[in-house]
């Protein structure tokens, strides 16, 4: 929402400068920094936009992403065909264009846990297609009605609207529901190839439920098939919390407030806000409940801002706009990738930072396929995307590097991954490229929570083990042993019947069973 | 002699009859059921003590249990348990061993020890546990050190009974090996018994006919005396009243290895009869080295350290001329070898010194 501020900030003072002029100016801070990274931010925005899509109507997702070589661009980097075809929830013809013609489309007014936070999602990615290889984008779409339409787009970057180059309309036969888009880019695709395949496996991690195929540009095939149909259940739509408003966000809310009299507007835009809390609240900032919101100036609203982060009586957010993975689909997803030998998963209970609802689900796998790496293996998700730059930047590097390990017995060299999810209306990227979350305060104590919960859990697994261990081991000895004391007192004796001693062992085994 | 022959297989016998009796009180614990203990004596620092009556170090009261009961017991008692089968193979079938052998043949009963050190602790175990010395359970040290003199031994070794052997026969001495130890005294004319601490002195003496001279039998140490030569000696003053003379370099060291053949050592605490508390060391003693003139060395740091260390020691409490030659020793600081009485002739140790102090030791 930030960088949307900035953009329309720049508009109001520039009026030349759209949105779309703005990230082609600025591209940098969504992440396209260069060739290889380029590919791999495109793909990820392509793909999340299709599992919202498919999530929104519980449906799960089947996503097919091809990636092909179409030319030569520069010694490093190649043109690249993408094409990704979900079966998500489609979109009706007439929204087509502006969907992925148009930067910034679609702002919200009302809030809840999405991937694309920020508007940008496929169109930057198709705007970045655009700028680098000239060519349009194809768009085909069907909501699973009679018809399927097909567009083929550019964007007018100066003006930010969508171009259409052709619109055709398919009877559709076999009731088909999805979106598929396709369009050029230029990247280099070997150096990202690595981060793209750990993307994937990472999504199929954290979307235990989804189908993910992907075809690379060698004509190489990898498929993540789903462990499970369980969805979680799909965010609720929720209204701004006053904590989280910001003078922006407050004018837009008066452009397109129906309410005459403050006393409505509050009720009416505002995360749990009653009667009373705004009669409350109106006091508190000596307004009048019947004042009309359109007729507010500039300072009121700035002032209004500031006594709605100053008013210490608003109910807490509640979490229902927010989707978690749950600990069960949790589980399947890192079961399904991982096979560790122990894992254990646990769910915070909601939290809020700054108004923003959030929730912080924490996860240890040992053993199995986790690779043994010398440290632990830290998966990062924020609203199920996986997070794979900058991990030493992220709050969750430094909850798990200031953790004491000793004292639930894990060292670093075990073969463990630490799986960290936050969902949140916001989550507190640091970066408008998505990569790490910020050090908050609320959220740093709820992830060292989490940890301490799964670590605890780890650590009585890791003691059984052992106990289980020495146990073997004990039982070992007395079975080597025994026999053999028995064999030599026999010679020595100069017995002929070797003494029973099964009695002897079943009396340690016994005890060792007590000891568990 | 008749009643000495009997007394080595009478002592074999014990010792078989001591082994089997640990086997049986094993055997009857795991037979009724029950996981065996064993009690035997301590043999940690604080439990060994000096017997000046008995004139050795002794162990004390405190005794020590194992149990097969305990997980961290039941290696060793078992090793102990093999030890004392493997013993009492040897033992009855009159076959002998070095502690080298008894390391490798474990393995035989997949009763592999981690090292050397630890059978070597095994076998001192049932050492302590039955009071006998590994030499009469048939397994012997590495080390050898040699006798030469006129004294006629019976083999009892398989395969020798009967045979007779006169210890002048080879000029450079008759081995002290499990054959000789295990031999009975058939005759000697022999009346004192001559302990000399390097080979070299033991080659010179029979060269220069020493033995003849003085009536005496030669014994080479080879330094420190071994366990099984300490307990011949002590046959050779026990079973035929011989006097005991040691002779060794005029230095800390020399000194102890005379006094290691006269009170024993604190490692053989748990054993009898390896020492001969009736032994004297003859030489060469500080005031040697001052009367004698004798070319010499300076005492270095560890020699003096070691001095202190004597001075301390209970051992050398019995006796005031031990305290005389560390006080004279540190007063001089210097130390001499036997070999340095060549500076008077090869002959002179011989004929001057030995008559000399062998009447003094009187």
């Amino acid at each position: 929402m930030d960088s949307g501020v900035s953009g329309k900030v720049a508009q109001a003072t520039f009026e030349e400068i759209s949105a779309s002029d703005f990230f082609y100016r600025n591209r940098d801070i969504a992440g396209l920094t260069n060739p290889s990274r380029a590919i791999f931010v495109a793909i990820r925005e392509v793909v999340e936009n299709s599992l919202d899509a498919a999530e929104s109507q519980k449906i799960p997702p089947d996503i097919y992403v091809r990636l092909s070589f179409e030319s030569e661009a520069t010694k490093e980097t190649q043109i690249y065909k993408l094409r990704v075809q979900d079966n998500g929830s489609g979109i009706q013809p007439r929204f087509i264009p502006s969907a992925f013609g148009q930067v910034l489309y679609g702002s919200k007014y009302k809030l809840k846990q999405m991937r694309g936070t920020f508007g940008l999602g496929g169109k930057m990615a198709v705007l970045y297609g655009q700028i680098t290889t000239h060519q349009p984008a194809f768009v085909t779409s069907s909501t699973g009605g009679a018809k399927i339409y097909s567009f083929k787009l550019m964007i007018d970057i100066q003006r930010n609207r969508p171009i259409i180059l052709d619109r055709k309309v398919l009877i559709n036969k076999d009731g088909w529901r999805g979106t598929i888009i396709e369009f050029t880019l230029e990247g280099d695709y070997l150096r990202a190839m690595p981060k793209i395949l750990e993307y994937f496996k990472q999504t199929a991690m954290v979307n235990p439920y989804a189908n993910l195929t992907f075809v690379d540009p060698k004509g190489r095939f990898y498929k993540f098939t789903r462990a499970t149909t369980n969805m979680p259940e799909p965010p609720k739509e929720t209204m701004p919390h006053p904590y989280g408003v910001d003078v922006e966000l407050l004018q837009r809310l008066i452009q397109i407030t129906q309410y005459k009299t403050m006393m409505e507007f509050l009720k009416g835009h505002f995360h749990r806000v009653g009667e009373i809390t705004a009669q409350k609240f109106l006091e508190f900032s000596a307004l009048s409940p019947s004042k009309n919101p359109k007729k507010l100036t500039h300072e009121e609203i700035v002032r209004l801002m500031q006594n709605l982060k100053k008013f210490k009586d608003f109910l807490p957010p509640d979490a229902s706009c927010l989707s978690p993975l749950g600990e069960e689909l949790l589980k399947a997803g890192i079961m399904k990738e991982l096979k560790p030998d122990y894992l254990v998963v646990n769910q915070r209970k909601p939290s809020t930072y700054a108004g923003h609802p959030f929730i912080v689900e924490m996860a240890i796998a040992y053993g199995g396929d986790v690779p043994k790496r010398g440290n632990f293996v830290i998966y990062r998700f924020a609203n199920k995307i996986p997070l794979l730059y900058d991990e030493a930047s992220d709050v969750s590097y430094r909850v798990i590097s200031a953790m004491n390990w000793r004292r639930y017995k894990v060292s670093p060299d075990m073969p463990i991954a630490i799986v960290v999810h936050i969902c949140s209306t916001k989550v507190p990227y640091k970066t408008v490229g998505k990569e790490f979350i910020a050090d908050r305060s609320e959220v740093r104590r709820e992830e060292a929570n989490a940890l301490r919960e799964v670590s605890r859990q780890l650590g009585h697994f890791l003691t059984r083990q052992e106990h289980v261990h020495m146990e073997k081991k004990r039982l070992g000895i007395f079975s080597k042993y025994l026999p053999k004391i028995a064999q030599f007192s026999t010679m020595l004796a100069r017995q002929e019947k070797v003494p029973d001693i099964d009695v002897l062992l079943k009396s340690v085994q016994k005890y060792g069973a007590e000891e568990k | 002699m008749e009643q000495k022959k009997n007394k080595i297989t009478e002592k074999k016998k014990e010792v078989i009859s001591e082994l089997q009796e640990f086997g049986s009180k094993i055997y009857k614990q795991l037979d009724s059921g029950v996981f065996p203990t064993i009690n035997m004596p301590s043999r940690s620092t604080e439990n060994i003590n000096y017997d000046p009556e008995l004139r050795q170090y002794i162990l004390g009261e405190k005794s020590v249990s194992r149990s097969a009961r305990n997980i961290r017991h039941i290696k060793p008692f078992t090793q102990l348990a093999w030890a004392a089968m493997f013993s009492n193979e040897l033992t009855s079938q009159r076959k002998t061993s070095t502690l080298r052998d008894v390391y490798y043949s474990a393995q035989a009963y997949e009763m592999t020890f981690t090292d050397q050190q630890e059978s070597n602790n095994i076998i001192t175990d049932l050492e302590t546990l039955t009071g006998y010395a590994r030499e009469d359970f048939n397994i012997f040290p590495e080390e050898r050190s040699a006798i030469f003199g006129d004294l006629t031994i019976g083999y009892t070794v398989p395969g020798y009974e009967g045979k007779t052997l006169n210890l002048t026969s080879h000029p450079d001495g008759v081995l002290i090996g499990p054959a000789l130890t295990s031999s009975e005294f058939i005759s000697t004319k022999a009346d004192k018994v001559i302990a000399i601490e390097k080979g070299a002195l033991f080659t010179r003496f029979i060269e220069e006919n020493v033995h003849n001279k003085h009536n005496a039998m030669l014994i080479s140490c080879g330094g420190q005396a071994p366990r099984q030569t300490r307990s011949f000696i002590r046959r050779l003053h026990d079973e035929l009243d011989l006097p005991v003379y040691i002779l060794t370099d005029g230095d800390p060291w020399g000194m102890h290895i005379a006094q290691v053949i006269i009170s024993g050592s604190a490692n053989a605490a748990h054993l009898r009869e390896l020492n001969t508390p009736d032994a004297v060391w003859s030489g060469v003693w500080a005031s040697d080295i001052v009367e004698y003139k004798l070319p010499t060395d300076p005492l270095d740091e560890v020699d003096v350290k070691r001095l202190y260390e004597l001075q301390k020691d209970p051992r050398y409490q019995n006796d005031p001329l031990w305290q005389r030659e560390i006080k004279l020793f540190l007063k001089i600081r210097r130390k001499a070898e036997q070999e340095a009485f060549s500076r008077y002739g090869l002959t002179y140790i011989v004929d001057k010194y030995l008559p000399t102090k062998l009447k003094e030791g009187k």
